[in-house]
């Protein structure tokens, strides 16, 4: 006992764990606490908790567990904290060992094996998304749904197929050459992170991306054989294949020269960011993952960071745009989206109420966690419609999937689209 | 607390109300206040008046007692639970129930959130001045029990001078209901008066009637950054004797400055030794007029740098900036002792000279901020609660600064309240006979003393450390 005391406190920090003056600034951002009323669901309560289990685990049960998987992980929090408290690091850290530790189930390792070993290897992931693109596509899907017996035989299995991306064609890195070059003068020379998800069911975004880089004057190097950055896997606590992934991408990006590694996912952009943190103690890795996460860039912050402008055609309709918590939480990216869009002719941008709000999304909650992740997303789209927008933008395909979800549950005509294929559409490129 | 009692609170609210399991019990176990905390019995939400009753009639018999709580951002320890007791929770009752806009009132729930009550009523127009620091959080309910300050303080006054009316559970299960729209209403003893600032010791509010102003029709924000503290000392009395009475004048000091720029990320300077940031409102040229008046006491004080805030965002901005101070202190170190020592507001300049001289006598890091305009400081003890000595002589010198604080004519707390934290300063200020005073008044109306005891006076021990968690563990309660 003692010693898996002494083991807790050195992997929970008591530091971090410190920080905290449990002013309560952070209840009126939280979105667990916003539901419950509970203060086990709020920031300040986790710490608090956290501190306890660091201290003496025995006191805390199943509450405790549940609590740590009911946080979204949205980091909204820290964004609010004064005091800057890493909020994240803490949860991440509790969730890994609790992970560690759980008993079996079904679920877990189902989910382990999809972490583990189809997100961690590109062709696996590959082939995985021919067969689930198959399925798709295929009479067997069409009659399960139209029959409603897929409901009948696993709700949670229905729902996994209701909230699955749609497989695209093929995957991005295949259709991407591995260099690309501008349309006219070479400015900038980057490298582009296609994302695990975001290659196989999300192609025809990263080729809009490619795109918007190249009128923007990008030689692009997109490697082949790119790994997932691992953000998932951190998230549900397996710390250990993500830093497996996070050293993998620095190697492989390692040996190409590129001013700024662009990512369009919030969450891939914010945790390659963090490489720096997660590899802090790793022999060999510190020093690279700086350099590494020093260049990463969203897209819409390279676009604004270097002021670039882009031949806008004239557009009409109501626009609406739904922050990522990854990106304005986990980046500080706010300005930059709205500063792209005004950028438009003859915008009419409306401005989302609660736009920073998490949309119940948060990497594979509305899987894990459907119930709790549809009550914040009831509350995104009552915001949504209210705006009675006729396009709603974000800039995360995780948020994108959860919004057209919910945009199909409330049926309403909004359209909900990936900010880069909207400004790749409108803007024209002979011009430039 | 025995099975059958906690079996008779969940009969009265229900299972989904009644919580006690070590989760709960521990992230309620503690408010804003740095160090102090205690485990309660059960974390309670009541749902009505009667349930309220019920309740409070079965902590008379079965002898438990009762803290009230809002949001748990108090800074005195008002809300941290005493030995035996349950946390009653009134964070659901958060219905703003009327906007009366032809009287300038507004009917709340106890548990409405501050900032929302001064969103919603600006929507008709009127203004609710009450400004607390945490205003984004904090609860009007918590709000009148501590009667809450914060940055208007100076022209507008405190929570105390919004309060018409209040309902409230008696300790005995009765309610009370005191005041209402009347602006003039002498029937009998103020017992509302009295009720604002008893911090939770004589009952549970359950509804106020507050007072609306109409809402200013314009107004504008000056910051002001000095090289030299003098300065700004001076600034601050010029602005005092030119008879202009700003909404706002907030001092931060270089340390407060950094730890808020670190946050907020604003484009302050940095290295200046003391600002002050000022907002004037009312018609267009009264502001218009003060503030250039404003400008020129500011420039013949040496202020090095000063700027007018051009947009609404950038004065909500700078504000909200201010109101971070607190919490962003933590950046420096993890636990942030402030007080709210509060002096005549000439005195002001001089009491942050004493606290500076408490920093250096007890080789301390200390922070100011605070209300210049009203005289309400709010000297910053930076620390860590894990460094004993360190703590020890953090209380030494607030010791020193209370008194000297008293000297000048001040008190030892101008808008966090007594609670825990200052109950052994409150007989320097207060005096033996009015300490003695508040306490019958306490027995009378509170006869077992089932209300928030041990808070503003009763002479229990501190709980401090580790936190109990069997029976053994506990220390006898003793009043």
């Amino acid at each position: 006992m003692d010693r898996q005391r002494e083991n807790l406190s050195v992997l929970i920090s008591d530091d971090l764990l410190s920080q905290c003056i449990h002013c309560g600034i952070c209840l009126s951002v939280c979105p667990t606490y916003d539901i419950t009323k509970l203060e086990r669901s709020s920031p300040r309560g986790r710490i608090r908790l956290i501190k306890a289990f660091a201290n003496s685990e025995k006191l805390l049960g199943e509450l405790f567990e549940e609590e740590m998987s009911f946080c979204l992980g949205c980091r909204a929090c820290e964004t609010a904290c004064p005091a800057g408290v890493q909020y994240n690091t803490l949860h991440q850290t509790v969730k890994d060992i609790i992970n560690k530790r759980k008993k079996f189930s079904i679920q877990k390792i189902a989910l382990k094996y999809f972490l583990n070993k189809v997100l961690t290897s590109s062709t696996k992931l590959k082939s995985f998304s021919k067969m689930l693109s198959h399925y798709q596509k295929s009479w067997l899907r069409k009659f399960l749904h139209s029959t409603d017996l897929l409901k009948n035989i696993s709700p949670k299995l229905f729902l996994m197929d209701e909230l699955s991306p749609q497989i695209s064609n093929a995957a991005s890195d295949e259709l991407i050459d591995e260099i690309s070059l501008p349309e006219n003068e070479q400015k900038y020379n980057v490298a582009f992170h296609v994302g695990c998800i975001m290659n196989v069911a999300f192609a025809d975004i990263n080729i809009d991306t490619i795109e918007v880089l190249k009128k923007s004057g990008c030689k692009i190097r997109t490697p082949k054989n790119q790994n997932c950055c691992g953000a998932l896997h951190a998230h549900n606590g397996e710390l250990d294949t993500a830093k497996k992934l996070a050293k993998s991408n620095i190697d492989l990006f390692e040996s190409f020269e590129y001013e700024y590694l662009i990512s369009n996912s919030a969450g891939c952009g914010a945790f390659m960011k963090e490489y720096k943190e997660l590899l802090k103690d790793e022999k060999g890795y510190s020093e690279k993952a700086k350099l590494f996460s020093a260049k990463v860039k969203d897209v819409m912050e390279f676009l604004t960071g270097n002021s670039v402008k882009l031949n806008y055609k004239s557009y009409n309709d109501c626009v609406t745009y739904h922050d990522a918590c990854h990106h304005v939480h986990g980046q500080g990216i706010f300005d930059q989206p709205r500063k792209i869009i005004k950028e438009i002719k003859d915008i009419n941008y409306k401005e989302l109420n609660e736009s920073t709000r998490c949309c119940g999304s948060a990497g594979i909650y509305n899987i894990l966690r459907h119930e709790d992740s549809m009550e914040f997303l009831d509350r995104k789209m009552k915001n949504v419609l209210y705006t009675k927008a006729d396009l709603l933008l974000t800039g995360n395909p995780g948020c994108l999937l959860q919004l057209r979800y919910g945009i199909k549950k409330s049926s309403s005509p909004i359209k909900a689209r990936h900010i880069v294929s909207f400004i790749n559409e409108l803007s024209d490129n002979s011009k430039v | 607390m025995d099975k059958t009692t906690k079996s008779k609170l969940k009969e009265i609210v229900g299972n989904n109300n009644f919580f006690d399991s070590n989760e709960d019990k521990l992230s309620y176990s503690f408010d804003a206040t740095p160090i102090y905390q205690q485990l309660p019995e059960a974390i309670i939400f009541p749902g009505n008046d009667g349930e309220i009753s019920q309740i409070v009639k079965l902590a008379n018999t079965e002898k438990f007692n009762i803290v009230p709580r809002g949001a748990g951002t108090g800074l005195s320890g008002g809300s941290i639970p005493v030995e035996n007791s349950i946390a009653l929770v009134m964070t659901k009752w958060d219905k703003i129930l009327e906007v009366d806009s032809a009287n300038f009132t507004a009917t709340v729930q106890p548990g409405v959130i501050t900032g929302r009550l001064q969103n919603e009523v600006e929507k008709s127009g009127l203004f609710y001045p009450p400004d607390p620091g945490s205003s984004s959080v904090c609860t009007i309910g918590g709000n009148v029990a501590n009667n809450a300050g914060g940055l208007r303080g100076l022209k507008y006054g405190v929570t105390k001078n919004y309060v018409m009316g209040v309902e409230m559970v008696l300790p005995n299960g009765d309610l009370l209901k005191t005041g209402g729209k009347n602006v003039k209403d002498v029937a009998g003893y103020n017992l509302r008066d009295f009720i604002v600032g008893s911090e939770g010791t004589l009952g549970i509010i359950t509804k106020v009637i507050l007072k609306l102003i109409p809402k200013p029709k314009c107004s504008s924000t000056i910051i002001a950054f000095f090289d030299k503290m003098i300065d700004c000392s001076n600034a601050i009395s010029g602005i005092i004797n030119s008879f202009i009475t700003p909404a706002m004048l907030e001092f931060l000091d270089s340390t407060t400055l950094n730890c808020v720029e670190d946050y907020a990320k604003l484009g302050l300077p940095k290295n200046s030794e003391a600002v002050l940031l000022l907002e004037l409102d009312g018609r267009e040229e009264e502001v218009r007029e003060d503030s250039e008046i404003i400008k020129k006491i500011f420039s013949d004080n040496r202020a090095s740098i000063i700027k007018t805030a051009n947009t609404i965002l950038e004065s909500s901005n700078l504000k909200a900036a201010r109101r971070s101070a607190f919490s962003a202190l933590a950046r420096v170190k993890p636990t942030t002792i402030l007080e709210d020592a509060t002096v005549p507001r000439a005195e002001f300049p001089v009491l942050i000279e004493k606290v500076k001289q408490a920093a250096k006598d007890n080789n301390l890091i200390f922070a100011n901020f605070g209300h210049a305009g009203d005289g309400n400081l709010h000297p910053t003890c930076l620390t860590d609660e894990r460094d004993t000595s360190e703590i020890d002589r953090a209380h030494k010198a607030f010791e020193f600064i209370f008194n000297e604080a008293i000297k000048l004519g001040g008190t030892i707390t101008g808008e966090h309240g007594t609670g825990l934290t200052k109950k052994d300063f409150l007989e320097n200020v207060a005096g033996i006979p009015g300490v003695e005073m508040m306490k019958k008044i306490k027995s009378v109306i509170d006869e077992n003393n089932i209300f928030n005891p041990g808070k503003i006076f009763s002479n229990t021990p501190r709980c401090e450390g580790a936190l109990p968690f069997n029976k053994n563990q506990i220390k006898p309660f003793s009043g």
